[in-house]
């Protein structure tokens, strides 16, 4: 029985815990011939690591294999605090160690094909991974040239920074910052949705006012949009006048602020209108899709995204690839860390019922926060809880919703204690991941 | 009438064509085209869409209440002459919003 322990208890898990007792005792040769079971999970971010920690901690007699070619995780949240001056790159780059000393197998190479039918990943070493279920957890890849004249050589000189990598994104954006001349121009690209992180555009434009406030205060922030409306809009232009008064313009769509073309050799952003905008500094955030190993493999649809079975993570187009995280179609969940984390667990209790003989949670619970930093001491957030419905994900009405607004001179507590618990957030869902 | 939104009109059309090519015309307006049925006025709204080439109308749209804020427009002419373009948003105030565009045909 010692199998049936969780590490948390709900009321909710509870009830499975009684419903899982009964399947066992039913049918306890079932549950011994089956305790082999092999686990392949693709891709160590916020998604794939969280399935492995959790995949051992709770499922002691499967084997859990992890591929991932980064040897260690620099997280895309606090990304931003870094160009802020607040976070360097080693206190968000985190090691595989935790998991390793867990029993996970961790394998850094790239994933380069899925056989869905065969149940085998090859990977770009050579090697072959055979599964009995696969967590797919790829993360997004950039759509070179949807903005033309961005491909990965202009990232180069226009960081994307979105996402974690190497680290050199986000350090080569730093160092940019650093060296932009007195009074110099920032321009920012930012998509339309579905893309990673939607408040993650304004906490970056708040950090880096919060950089240039002291260090350039002449300096100037032109964010030119795709959409007319973004995350916690409220919330963050109120911080922006609060703070950093009129160093940020936020151009929306309606005002012509979708860029069409970049040009890294003159320094321009040029929109949809054929507006010419001279920038000395560009950060572009591309239109984004699956990564490439999930469209290859044939799970996208037409968008680019994974359509899954909002309780199962199974993508529909092939059985036993389950697909969690910023790769799928998840909407109205965004495509956050904590949402990848969330639904990972959920992934693997359906991946493994059969193995296990205990069965998928019946009503799943999907949650997720996204706390942003709008300056020092200034952290705003944004919460919900969503649940699966017959053919995608819903927002449990009045489950959550977004900091109160008012005047710093009256929130200042408020806005000084979110930023701790982003903080707390942090180091508990990294530890979720990795210790 | 002071605290009517102040629209900008933008279009975007090839600088040169070929004869008999077709060729795409966008335009944007920002606007919040508010009706004030159910929610609060005052009612803020654009009448009517026009785009001429050379004096000749190539397209018209009277908007309802049912037009979203923002109004885009992508059309396609084909481009027999060199064209001068007009477009014109007509408030319901009889305000006038214009710009003006022209393609070279070669």
């Amino acid at each position: 029985m010692t199998r049936q322990t969780r590490t948390t208890l709900t009321r909710r898990g509870f009830g499975t815990l009684i419903a899982a007792s009964a399947a066992t005792l039913a049918t306890p040769g079932l549950l011994r011939a089956n305790t082999n079971g092999r686990l392949l999970v693709v891709g160590g971010g916020f998604g794939g690591a969280s399935a492995a920690r959790f995949a051992r901690i709770n499922y002691p007699d499967v084997s859990v294999t992890l591929v991932e070619p980064q040897t260690s995780f620099v997280t895309c949240p606090y990304g931003n605090l870094i160009l802020g001056g607040r976070k360097q790159l080693s206190d968000i780059t985190h090691s595989y160690d935790g998991l390793r000393a867990r029993g996970v197998q961790v394998i850094h190479d790239r994933a380069q094909e899925i056989d869905a039918e065969g149940h085998r990943v090859t990977l770009a070493g050579g090697d072959v991974l055979d599964y009995d279920k696969l967590i797919l957890s790829p993360g997004i890849a950039l759509r070179w040239n949807a903005i033309e004249g961005y491909d990965e050589a202009a990232s180069e000189v226009f960081p994307h920074a979105w996402w974690g990598g190497d680290g050199s994104q986000i350090t080569t954006l730093r160092a940019q910052l650093e060296a932009l001349p007195e009074g110099g121009v920032v321009g920012m690209a930012i998509p339309d949705n579905p893309f990673r992180c939607p408040p993650g555009p304004y906490e970056r434009i708040s950090m880096i006012a919060h950089h240039l406030k002291q260090a350039n205060p002449t300096a100037k922030i032109l964010a030119f949009d795709s959409k007319d409306g973004f995350a916690k809009q409220g919330l963050f232009q109120d911080a922006w006048e609060e703070l950093y008064g009129d160093m940020i313009e936020w151009i929306p769509a309606s005002q012509d602020g979708r860029i069409m073309r970049v040009d890294t050799e003159n320094k321009l952003f040029v929109s949809e209108f054929g507006e010419e905008h001279h920038v000395d500094l560009g950060n572009v955030i591309p239109p984004q899709y699956a990564a490439g190993i999930a469209r290859d493999a044939g799970l996208a649809n037409d968008s680019g995204w994974v359509p899954v079975n909002p309780r199962s993570f199974e993508a529909e187009a092939a059985r036993d690839i389950h697909v969690i995280g910023d790769a799928n179609v998840g909407a109205p969940m965004p495509k956050s860390g904590y949402i990848a984390n969330s639904t990972a667990k959920t992934a693997v209790t359906a991946a493994l019922a059969e193995i296990s003989g205990r069965p998928a949670w019946d009503d799943p619970v999907y949650f997720n926060t996204c706390y942003s930093h709008a300056g020092e001491d200034y952290g705003i957030s944004v919460a919900a809880i969503f649940r699966p419905t017959d053919d995608g994900f819903e927002a449990t009405p009045d489950s959550g919703g977004v900091s109160p607004s008012g005047p710093l001179s009256e929130m200042s507590r408020n806005r000084r204690l979110e930023a701790r618990y982003a903080d707390a957030w942090y180091a508990s869902i990294t530890d979720d991941m990795f210790s | 009438m002071s605290d009517l939104h102040q629209s900008t009109p933008r279009v975007r059309l090839p600088r040169s064509a070929s004869a008999g090519d077709t060729i795409e015309v966008r335009t944007l307006i920002d606007h919040p085209m508010v009706t004030a049925v159910s929610g609060p006025g005052p009612r803020d709204m654009l009448a009517r869409f026009e785009a001429t080439m050379n004096g000749e109308t190539v397209i018209a749209y009277d908007f309802a209440n049912g037009a979203a804020a923002n109004p885009t427009f992508t059309f396609h002419v084909r481009a027999a002459a060199p064209g001068d373009f007009t477009f014109t948003w007509t408030h319901e105030d009889g305000r006038r919003f214009t710009t003006e565009g022209s393609v070279r045909v070669t």
